[in-house]
């Protein structure tokens, strides 16, 4: 059993998104959190201080853990932004601005 | 003819949903604003219509009452009387004077960039809660996630956040986790409440009251028997493990007095651990308008009244309660709106049925409170290396040091000291815990904005005369 089944889910088709670098399936209408961790992702950012990994923590917007450059845009929570065709995303160092 | 009264809900949760269909329903004409893509809140979160879900209710409970919910909303918004603004995500509400409109500021869309007001004779704010963890070492290890989270993932996005989960902390919260994570196809290695759920039973006046919550125990139990969960109840993390990911955790048994048994720890090796304290209610958007708190709840009156004229509360906002009591309170703030709007006063006869609904489910509450509360001592366990401000990562050291050699008594002065609560979540995270470290009340933060707003839309905004 997997969730998909168990909704009874037909989702539209796989398409296509980068991960640093590398190619990753996505379902349309997932987050890109849930793109992530459908693929066995589940750490997406250093964090500023100490440079340890963080991904998901609270899941519904509130913590901000899940920070991720997606597009060349940095600080979008992966729990919330939804996956769109193409989309380039990396892990964000830091603040996500090169900076530091 | 006379336009009708407008009334803002902000959040479509089953308070928010409750409240917007009695005022509909009652003359009303309402704007219900939300930051998710669908209705539902946190309760009844939707899948994505792209993931083409034919069974969503199997990750769902009480699915019946959301069908009713939903049919009702569609029939509303397509009369008319209901506007749903979907994906808007509300960061302020002002109002210039007490007899004045509402004005309520919302960012639209995901990237959260541009700027959307609705203005209202009235408000009701049905804007949920938020899950409390409390610190442990390991805790930011990627793998370690809050409970709501897993489930939020799971029934948004019908993604796992792992193949082997461990469920842990303490509040009812736990078991719908479990038993849902597992039938999704996870294996759960174990389900560890701290609390001892049998002290539930000892509550016999609270519980005899609730024959519907019994039942919904019972099931929880059968289902975690059907999926060969283990539960160690009395039990608590004590550390999570990994290198750059969660690989295992250590949990040992507490005992009466919340002191951990020695010789008790045992390794449990997983990939995702779920791990959640209980709730705490969102109350900034209150706040700003100047709402009186309760201890950390919006304060209501027995209409679902704020103590500011044309503000109403309901949900988990004015108190944790669960989904069936914001449903009696959403109802009932939307039933008296309604009156106020139109110039008279509610007869609560009228909404008796609620109103037993509501004192039933408050009791129950109470009594859930006091038995799913965190166990004594976590916050001395926590070692003086551990992140406990997750976003500046600040140490469990640093602030006993601001507590301690500094002197600070309450979490605004830790802040200060140490950076504890002043990154991207504003607190929401750490708070409880920095509270518990450094021996201070948990104060509701005040947030003047709700969340992060680009400096353009407020340069956009119009200026005041």
């Amino acid at each position: 059993m997997n969730p998909l089944k168990s909704a009874r889910a037909r989702p539209g088709e796989t398409c296509t998104v980068s991960f640093d670098g590398r190619p990753l399936p996505a379902l349309p209408g997932q987050t890109v959190a849930a793109a992530l961790w459908a693929a066995g992702v589940t750490a997406w950012r250093s964090t500023r201080g100490t440079g340890e990994p963080r991904g998901v923590f609270c899941g519904i917007g509130v913590c901000f853990d899940c920070l991720v450059t997606v597009n060349g845009r940095p600080n979008q929570r992966a729990c919330l932004v939804p996956v769109r065709p193409g989309d380039v995303i990396r892990t964000q160092e830091g603040t996500g601005h090169g900076d530091d | 003819m006379t336009e009708p009264p407008r009334l803002t809900v902000v959040g479509a949760g089953p308070a928010g949903l409750a409240g917007a269909l009695a005022a509909a329903a009652r003359g009303v004409r309402v704007t219900l604003v939300d930051a998710a893509e669908q209705a539902g809140g946190q309760f009844y979160r939707q899948p994505a219509p792209a993931l083409g879900a034919r069974r969503p209710q199997a990750l769902h409970h009480q699915w019946r009452t959301w069908e009713r919910l939903r049919d009702a909303l569609a029939r509303h918004r397509a009369a008319g009387r209901i506007t749903h603004l979907t994906d808007h995500h509300v960061w302020c509400l002002e109002r210039e004077s007490d007899a004045g409109p509402v004005t309520v500021h919302a960012l639209r869309g995901p990237a959260q960039e541009v700027g959307v007001t609705v203005r209202a004779d009235a408000v009701l704010l049905a804007t949920g809660g938020y899950e409390r963890v409390l610190p442990f070492p390991g805790w930011t290890l990627p793998g370690v996630v809050t409970a709501g989270g897993a489930q939020a993932m799971l029934k948004g996005g019908l993604v796992l956040p792992g193949r082997t989960v461990v469920v842990a902390g303490t509040g009812p919260l736990l078991l719908p986790v479990a038993t849902g994570l597992a039938a999704a196809g996870a294996r759960v290695a174990a389900l560890v409440e701290s609390a001892d759920p049998a002290a539930l039973l000892r509550r016999a006046p609270a519980l005899a009251a609730q024959p519907g919550k019994l039942a919904e125990g019972a099931g929880y139990a059968a289902r975690l028997l059907r999926h060969g969960v283990r539960t160690l109840a009395r039990h608590t993390v004590v550390a999570a493990h990994g290198t750059g990911r969660l690989e295992a955790v250590t949990v040992a048994a507490l005992d009466r007095d919340g002191r951990l048994r020695p010789g008790s720890a045992r390794r449990i090796p997983c990939d995702t651990l779920a791990v959640g304290h209980g709730m705490l209610p969102h109350t900034d958007l209150a706040e700003t308008l100047g709402c009186t708190l309760s201890g950390t709840a919006v304060r209501v009156d027995a209409e679902q009244r704020t103590d500011v004229p044309g503000v109403w509360a309901a949900g988990e906002a004015t108190g944790v309660g669960g989904a069936a009591l914001a449903l009696a309170e959403g109802h009932i703030a939307g039933r008296s709106a309604a009156a106020r709007l139109h110039g008279t006063t509610p007869d609560p006869g009228r909404w008796a049925a609620a109103d037993r609904a509501r004192t039933r489910l408050r009791e129950f509450a109470t009594a859930l409170d006091d038995v799913y509360a965190p166990p004594a001592g976590w916050a001395d366990r926590v070692p003086d290396g551990t992140v406990v401000c997750r976003c500046e990562e600040v140490t469990a050291g640093q602030v006993r040091d601001a507590a301690g050699t500094l002197g600070a008594g309450d979490l605004r002065t830790v802040k200060l000291l140490t950076r504890a609560g002043m990154g991207w979540c504003q607190g929401r995270m750490c708070g409880p815990a920095v509270a518990g470290l450094a021996g201070c009340p948990l104060t509701a933060g005040r947030r003047p904005f709700a969340r992060p707003v680009p400096l353009g839309v407020l340069a956009a905004l119009p200026e005041k005369e």
